[in-house]
């Protein structure tokens, strides 16, 4: 019952969240609200017993990425009003709403439709359970460790290369090559 | 009453298709990046749930990778929209068509 219940409010903040991201004009609230649906799903981690992955969720996620949006927000002065209220592409609106809409049809259908269990959702999308490294009573920390050091270990190595492939290109996309200096000091002027 | 993984499962994909339609409507590509976010995070949120009713740690490995992945997209995809603000203040992804060789 409690798990109902936590269950009920994380949604709640998570849905509440994204629903914020899409609708909030101003690109400084909408990163907010993303920090709120991760928060949100960082608590459902938690009742599934993924602790390390709920405390990676807030860390990584919560802190690190969103604050890199925030700076960019500060740093470009785009921290302005979109107009939302106008549609560039006419009906793009309700052409989007039919494919999201789209989307979540296939989503429900493939989830409640397939294989003959329709309550048990993830044994009919995915076949019978046949884990290659199951659970045990183990910290889900050190199984995670386990895993990720001897069965990926190859895709481990490759994220280390990706993430120095990342900040590399980033430092040369955003190298000042002559151009003028941005104005950072006085936040009372953008750029233009 | 007890929460089935399917219950995670629909509400991954109510915020798939909440991320979607925001990544379809929104012009300011910093909240089009959000969108995405929003979309890898109901998938991360399915594959915890596949995990546990699997009973597999296949899937929180992969949750982890996708972290990784998201982290670095970010990093590239913000340093690409800085670079094009630069050298335009007021670009939405409409003027973004310009990057074409």
């Amino acid at each position: 019952m409690v798990d109902v219940v936590v269950f009920a409010i994380a949604s709640v903040i998570v849905l509440g969240g994204g629903l914020g991201v899409i609708s909030f004009r101003n690109p400084v609230h909408a990163a907010l609200s993303l920090i709120a649906s991760f928060f949100g799903v960082a608590v459902l981690f938690i009742l599934q017993e993924a602790h390390f992955l709920a405390l990676v969720q807030v860390v990584v996620y919560a802190g690190a990425v969103v604050v890199l949006f925030l700076f960019v927000i500060m740093l470009l002065g785009v921290d302005r009003a979109e107009d939302v209220s106008t549609e560039p592409i006419v009906g793009q609106r309700s052409l989007a709403a039919a494919g999201a809409g789209l989307i979540l049809l296939l989503a429900l259908g493939g989830l409640f439709l397939s294989g003959p269990g329709g309550d048990d959702g993830a044994v009919a999308l995915t076949g019978q359970p046949g884990a290659v490294t199951p659970l045990d009573e183990s910290s889900d920390i050190e199984q995670l460790a386990r895993d990720l050091f001897t069965r990926n270990i190859l895709a481990f190595e490759a994220t280390a290369l990706l993430l120095t492939i990342a900040t590399v290109g980033a430092v040369v996309l955003v190298r000042n090559q002559g151009g003028e200096d941005l104005v950072i000091d006085d936040p009372g002027t953008s750029i233009h | 009453m007890e929460v089935t993984e399917t219950w995670y499962l629909v509400l991954s994909a109510v915020l798939f298709s909440l991320g979607a339609f925001g990544l379809m409507t929104r012009r300011n590509p910093l909240v089009m990046f959000m969108c995405v976010e929003l979309m890898l995070n109901a998938v991360n949120l399915s594959f915890v749930a596949f995990a546990n009713a699997l009973d597999d740690l296949a899937g929180q490995s992969a949750v982890f990778f996708v972290l990784v992945v998201a982290a670095a997209e970010v990093v590239v995809g913000l340093s690409i929209v800085v670079a094009i603000m630069r050298r335009q203040p007021d670009a939405t992804v409409d003027e973004f068509a310009e990057m074409r060789g």
